[in-house]
């Protein structure tokens, strides 16, 4: 009897289900955009005897799933590439330690960037960290890796790193997996302070051995199934590399083109070299594609070096390939045709008489309660000297026209301690700090001890709408529900404020403008750290059976658009209109309104 | 077969689902899919596309330049923007029913979408317009539009997919409660579709 089963998923799935396909038992991570799907799969699907968890940060999930690997289980850390710098002090240390069960670290990239604040490159961090780095090309490639990945970490005792980029992690495949998967037991932690405790003397004896190591598996990786050369017809002088979702560009124009030879990175580290020196020694032009950072180029350069072979290496660093943003099918072509030069080049269509297209930047939802905070700090501020210091997560879009409530956006948790920095530097000025529930339990709460501490004379403005929103509304400790399907003890912000010991902390409905307007106004009375907490769930939580319409005393002044910037309230012909498929009642516009011309009513 | 088609709108419009109901339509005729969606901050009001891609030569998960061979457009700009991936004789299957961005109200530029469906026509001999506020009257909801759209994409005969097989994936792929009545929207399309007449 055959359990396969066949698919149709995602990339970020299909790597969920690579990981419980290969015996997984620990899972914990932070939620990021493009990697947040992998432990909302493994959520979805059967995972009997698995501890799932979204830990508060990614610091925290890869110390979990260490001692977890330490005892013999396997187990998978998951995280966007900003979420391994929050990570980086475990890894690096654990780099050295090594696992004895397999320990897989999943850091997703986000070339472009499409949702992230940097284009950095985790293969960097791998080779820094001297750990080995699996970079797919496909979502079918990352449900192989994965398993790949889990045997190399049991086999080398090393955590190793599977980095997938957003194209591959939201692109879609079928895959083909048996159903019957069910966590590795483990004999469980054997006591030896000799290996588990981090010792200089520890450190040095394992630097050794890691650099030793990392040689042998360049070896063998050499002959990893996704280290290859895509031999077409190649009688010509040049050979294209490429890595990630790049080779699967550059394979699109090989499929048209079918004259060279494709080489795939699979393992950016430790390099394939042997693989690399074959290719290289049969050529005399070589070009690179790659997106973030010219990682497998340098690689190139290196071994070109090394070897002393008479080959040129284009690249990013020879201004052949763009450094910043995504490659595309098209990017890659233009830049296929000029290296094999006599390619007849592809035309494409242009219009002269295309109209110009709205510009369409990300809004805050109608209806979003972080609308009538920060509309509410606003009026209370109006005229005075401010600091608006933003954070990372939905809110981040309070910035745009007209709201233009975010002034700095740094990183997670950055928000509290900058606008210290800006209160010590400017005791005339008001400063302020915008962040959500998740990401005060992810890295607030150290900022606001660092307030009190240092004296700091600053507003905190806790955005809480009860869910990680931004990426798709996960639970945290704040909302009573985890990943284990249980209903557990709500950490509550207010006590952990009372706790660590502000001036003076008020809760209030943002949907209500007066009673927010005062309480931001009664807050700047008084010195030291005060909180406001405005408190109102995501609209995507609940369902409303409100909403707002426009009354025949609307003068069209168009004041409520000018001031809130709602998507729901459109002009339409001069005429102010209010879409009710998208308004959902929260009646921020009405009070707004001079005319007293918007209404709440129910529907149903 | 092999085949791309590009479906594009703004978040929220349910794109995702007519994706999803494609591609699953095509393997479940036997076809090699892939496809890619936008997920994450662009999702908040900010322009979508979901890229599906049939055969087995297939290995960008977005569609080359020029190699589209219909576009399935939930806003008419949205449509225009996306023009790059479709084949100069490709089809374009449009909602003439535009969704105001919150900077056109602010500074007001006129935009009603008109300007993009008259550039579509003059440009591309295969552009179908159907409004979601008609279409939709009926069901009381614009959320329907998508499965209207796909049914009229069936109904012209352009998708490369059965009626049955895309019924099928609705029945498994909606809710059990919402089953009938996208069934429902999909026949108001697919009529649409049958009965277009080019002007």
């Amino acid at each position: 009897m055959s359990f396969m089963k066949k698919e149709y998923v995602m990339g970020n799935s299909a790597i969920a289900i690579g990981a419980l396909s290969s015996g997984v038992k620990m899972v914990a991570g932070y939620p990021g955009t493009p990697s947040t799907e992998i432990i909302e799969t493994i959520f979805h699907v059967p995972h009997e005897g698995v501890h799932l968890e979204w830990s508060v940060n990614e610091k925290a999930a890869m110390e979990v799933c260490a001692s977890a690997s330490y005892a013999g289980f396997r187990s998978l850390v998951t995280m966007k590439q900003v979420g391994l710098n929050v990570a980086s002090d475990p890894l690096m240390s654990l780099a050295y330690v090594g696992v004895k069960g397999g320990m897989v670290i999943v850091v997703a990239d986000d070339p472009g960037p499409i949702s992230s604040q940097t284009e950095q490159d985790t293969r960097r961090f791998a080779k820094f960290a001297r750990l080995p780095v699996f970079d797919p090309a496909s979502p079918e490639q990352a449900f192989l890796m994965v398993q790949d990945a889990f045997k190399f970490s049991e086999q080398y005792h090393t955590p190793v790193i599977l980095r997938p980029t957003t194209r591959v992690c939201h692109g879609y495949a079928a895959i083909e997996f048996n159903e019957n998967y069910a966590p590795h037991e483990a004999e469980g932690f054997i006591k030896d302070s000799d290996k588990w405790v981090i010792f200089p003397k520890l450190s040095r004896t394992n630097h050794e051995l890691i650099e030793k190591r990392n040689a042998v598996l360049a070896n063998k990786l050499a002959d990893y199934r996704f280290n290859t050369v895509l031999e077409c017809n190649s009688k010509g002088n040049k050979a294209v590399f490429a890595s990630g979702i790049s080779y699967a560009y550059v394979r699109e124009y090989q499929h048209e083109h079918p004259d060279f030879s494709l080489v795939q990175i699979g393992t950016a580290y430790p390099f394939p070299e042997k693989l690399a020196v074959k290719v290289l020694g049969a050529v005399e032009e070589v070009i690179c594609f790659e997106e973030l950072s010219p990682f497998v180029e340098e690689s190139l350069l290196e071994t070109v070096g090394k070897y002393h072979l008479n080959v040129s290496i284009k690249g990013k660093l020879t201004g052949d390939v763009p450094h910043a943003g995504e490659l595309s099918v098209k990017i890659c072509r233009e830049i296929l045709d000029r290296f094999f030069e006599n390619r007849h080049k592809e035309v494409l269509t242009h219009f002269d008489d295309q109209p110009s297209l709205p510009v369409r930047p990300p809004v805050l939802c109608a209806g979003c309660p972080h609308r009538g905070a920060f509309y509410a700090v606003k009026v209370a501020m109006k005229k005075k000297k401010t600091y608006y210091c933003g954070d990372i997560g939905c809110y981040t879009l309070g910035n745009a026209s007209p709201l233009d409530m975010v002034d700095t956006c740094l990183c997670m948790g950055g928000g509290i301690t900058m606008a210290q920095g800006f209160a010590h530097m400017d005791k005339e000025a008001v400063s302020f700090a915008f962040i959500g529930d998740s990401t005060f339990f992810a890295s607030g709460i150290t900022g606001i001890v660092n307030a009190i501490y240092n004296e700091a004379n600053i507003i905190v403005c806790v955005l809480d709408n009860a869910t990680t929103a931004m990426t798709g509304h996960q639970p945290h400790p704040g909302t009573g529900f985890n990943l284990m399907g249980n209903f557990v003890d709500k950490l509550d912000i207010e006590k952990i404020l009372e706790g660590l010991g502000v001036v003076k902390t008020v809760i209030v409905n943002p949907h209500d403008l007066k009673a927010s307007v005062s309480a931001v106004k009664e807050c700047e009375k008084l010195s030291g750290v005060k909180v406001i907490i405005f408190r109102a769930p995501c609209i995507s939580l609940v369902k409303s059976s409100q909403k707002c319409i426009i009354s025949d005393k609307c003068r069209n002044c168009g004041i409520c658009i000018k001031k809130l910037g709602c998507p729901a309230i459109i002009m339409e012909d001069g005429e102010t209109v209010i879409d009710e498929s998208l308004c959902v009642g929260c009646n921020l516009c009405a009070q707004v309104c001079p005319h007293k011309a918007i209404e709440k009513i129910t529907h149903g | 077969m092999d085949r791309n088609i590009l479906i594009c709108g703004v978040g929220g419009q349910g794109t995702v689902l007519a994706s999803k109901l494609i591609a699953s339509a095509f393997m479940a005729q036997g076809e090699t899919v892939h496809s890619a969606e936008t997920i994450g901050m662009a999702q908040r009001g900010g322009s979508v596309t979901s890229h599906i891609r049939v055969g087995t030569s297939a290995f960008s998960p977005l569609i080359p330049d020029e190699k589209g061979d219909l576009i399935l457009a939930f806003e008419p700009a949205e449509a225009v923007r996306n023009l790059n991936y479709l084949k100069p004789e490709g089809m374009v299957i449009v909602n003439s029913h535009p969704v105001k961005p919150v900077t056109e109200s602010l500074n007001d530029t006129g935009y009603d979408g008109t300007e993009m469906i008259s550039f579509l026509r003059r440009h591309y001999r295969s552009t179908y317009v159907v409004n979601s506020h008609c279409v939709c009257a009926e069901f009381g909801s614009l959320k329907f539009f998508n499965i209207i759209i796909l049914g009229m994409a069936c109904g012209l005969g352009v998708l490369g997919v059965d009626r049955e097989a895309l019924i099928g994936e609705i029945e498994k792929k909606v809710k059990e409660k919402f089953v009938e009545v996208n069934k429902k929207a999909f026949d108001v399309g697919y009529k649409l579709g049958e009965n277009y007449v080019t002007d």
